[in-house]
């Protein structure tokens, strides 16, 4: 009896291809095991098993009918709290849009449809995408499944913590600073955040608009390439998809990285690195250069400069972006309140959280008349510097390879008493948004208290096959992403 | 730069968010926190960079004026807090 939940996404899509499972077997394989464990993980906010089940069935004589041929065609997946799902409630883990349902899909949820993919649920994460732990959602923290009293990262938590915990085989969450490969990192699951404009954000609730991307979470690099494949692509309802060829990128993956040349950026083995994590991302450097890479220290003198440049712009972005919670087309509105000027902000004291408040009076700081251009267009500028400094890198390497997190997943309680240190776990990830770059989390190592150690791998613009070829020829000589929490 | 309680009091005004009293010392202490460290980026002289809003070079995206279905306004309505069959609901705007 083949165990479901353990499967990669393709190797489910290819057994239910064979006719040895059927789309329904593996949803409802994936259901039994949210029950026996969602109550310790908290990874799902909703579950749709009924209409799920119903979808499974309808996939199943599709397939059985030759009409849906796709890879993943019958294969669960779950879905951050941030995409909208038609008729299914998307509530961004805020108390704001609580009983919020969308009247439409986001282009990826009616792409993966098209494709015969299951949506089983959708996912915890920080309220509004902002946090680094999932500690911010409205509704409980998403838990680390190697160790439940460590936080499962952030801000798509839920996506990592429901793939390493065999909830799903697969999951899609959104990366704006690092939210998909940060919790992939501290999971122990792989996690790409493509370049921006390749997936359309059309239905994505906007946190930062021009760093926010959709991608994808999985056990494997092919994985993740399988799912790129079906959401990626120009749409029209998206200005900033960009009109290119770009699919094909599962069969694009060969293994060869032989010439490749690979750069470590000095600056993240200083300060604030734990040492078990820095001996992990060398020693996979000697892997790949056994596969024939070539690895050479690089600079990356502006590492210090992406925070502050990070939280400025998003901050900015999302001010502006959440300026239309004011409960009265959707979502929260207050009870009581005098008049509607004080209805907009009894409305939203009420409905965001803490952290989102903070980001939205900061946002609206650096905006302001007579501190625009000491923040917000510094910060435009340094990320023009910033950008600059990745194009003179590329010229020479391939790719670059570094932590993925300066540690290994903290505990829970301890990043909400010390935010700025909450905000830099994000210091390796965040320069691949503002640069709008490829980048993808591999496991790579286990620290001594057996948490997960996550590599990253940073490409030029467009360079996702190439990247994600280095990761998969990784995965192919390792077996780091193979493996499971206990209990699980 | 420091953040005083006006600043904050303002900002949150502007951001049409309520602060109490204990809120807004504790939005003074932690944008304070961030502010300070935004400083860094001082350092950096950027007097001839260009600011850089989009990665990509974007042009005007433009597509045909065609006349397509939109969504149906009940459906639409039915995530509102209060409305009618045709409208939102909100308190009196104009005195």
């Amino acid at each position: 009896m083949m165990n479901i939940n353990k499967m990669t996404a393709l190797d489910i899509g290819a057994e239910i291809k064979k006719g040895n499972i059927t789309a329904v077997d593996a949803v409802k394989a994936f259901y039994d095991t949210i029950e026996s464990t969602d109550n310790i993980i908290n990874a799902f906010i909703t579950t749709n098993k009924a209409e799920a089940l119903r979808k499974a069935e309808d996939v199943q004589k599709k397939i059985d009918s030759g009409k849906l041929t796709g890879s993943l065609a019958g294969v669960p997946i779950a879905i951050k709290d941030n995409i909208c799902t038609k008729g299914m409630k998307t509530t961004c883990a805020s108390k704001m849009l609580g009983d919020f349902i969308p009247v439409y899909n986001a282009t990826v949820i009616e792409k993966l449809e098209q494709a015969g993919v299951i949506i089983i649920g959708k996912l915890n994460m920080d309220e509004f995408a902002m946090g680094s732990t999932n500690e911010t959602s409205y509704y409980g923290s998403c838990k680390n499944p190697w160790n439940t009293n460590k936080v499962s990262g952030g801000s798509s938590g839920g996506a990592a913590a429901s793939v390493a915990s065999n909830q799903v085989p697969m999951a899609l969450g959104s990366d704006t600073g690092g939210s998909i490969r940060q919790p992939a990192s501290y999971c122990g699951v792989t996690g790409f955040k493509p370049t921006y404009g390749t997936v359309s954000r059309y239905g994505l609730i906007a946190y930062a608009s021009s760093l926010d991307q959709i991608g994808p979470i999985a056990k494997s690099v092919q994985d993740c390439a399988a799912v790129m494949d079906v959401i990626c692509g120009k749409d029209e309802r998206d200005g900033t998809t960009l009109d290119i060829k770009y699919g094909g990128l599962l069969e694009s993956l060969n293994g060869n990285i032989k010439g490749m040349k690979i750069g470590l950026p000095k600056q993240c083995f200083d300060k604030g690195l734990d040492n078990q994590v820095k001996n992990s991302i060398l020693s996979m450097s000697d892997t790949l250069k056994e596969l024939g890479a070539q690895v050479d220290y690089i600079e990356m003198s502006f590492l210090d400069y992406v925070i502050p440049t990070y939280y400025i712009l998003a901050s900015a972005e999302a001010s502006s972006n959440l300026s239309r919670f004011d409960g009265v087309k959707f979502g929260f509105r207050a009870k009581s309140f005098d008049g509607v000027t004080d209805m907009y902000s009894v409305t939203r004291s009420e409905g965001f959280g803490d952290e989102v408040k903070k980001r939205i009076l900061l946002g609206t700081f650096v905006l302001s008349s007579g501190y625009y251009d000491a923040y917000y267009r510094k910060a435009l500028q340094v990320k023009s510097l910033i950008s600059k400094k990745f194009n003179e890198i590329f010229q020479n390497f391939d790719a670059i390879l570094c932590p993925t997190t300066p540690t290994t997943a903290p505990n829970l309680d301890q990043s909400l008493s010390d935010p700025l240190q909450m905000y830099l776990s994000d210091i390796y990830t965040v320069s691949a948004n503002l640069a709008g770059l490829p980048g993808l989390s591999i496991p790579c190592g286990f620290d001594q208290s057996g948490m997960p150690i996550g590599a990253q791998i940073i490409g030029a613009p467009l360079d996702d096959k190439k990247i994600l070829n280095i990761g998969f020829a990784y995965q192919q000589n390792t077996e780091f992403h193979k493996m499971s929490p206990k209990g699980v | 730069m420091k953040i005083t309680k006006e600043i904050v009091e303002s900002v949150a005004n502007l951001s049409r968010i309520k602060l109490d009293e204990a809120a807004t010392v504790k939005m003074q202490t932690e944008l304070g926190a961030v502010i300070d460290y935004m400083e860094i980026l001082n350092s950096l002289d950027t007097k001839e960079i260009e600011p850089m809003s989009h990665i990509f070079s974007l042009n005007n995206v433009m597509r045909d004026d065609l006349i397509k279905p939109s969504i149906d306004r009940q459906e639409i309505l039915s995530n509102a807090p209060d409305h009618t069959d045709e409208t939102f609901v909100v308190p009196k705007t104009v005195g």
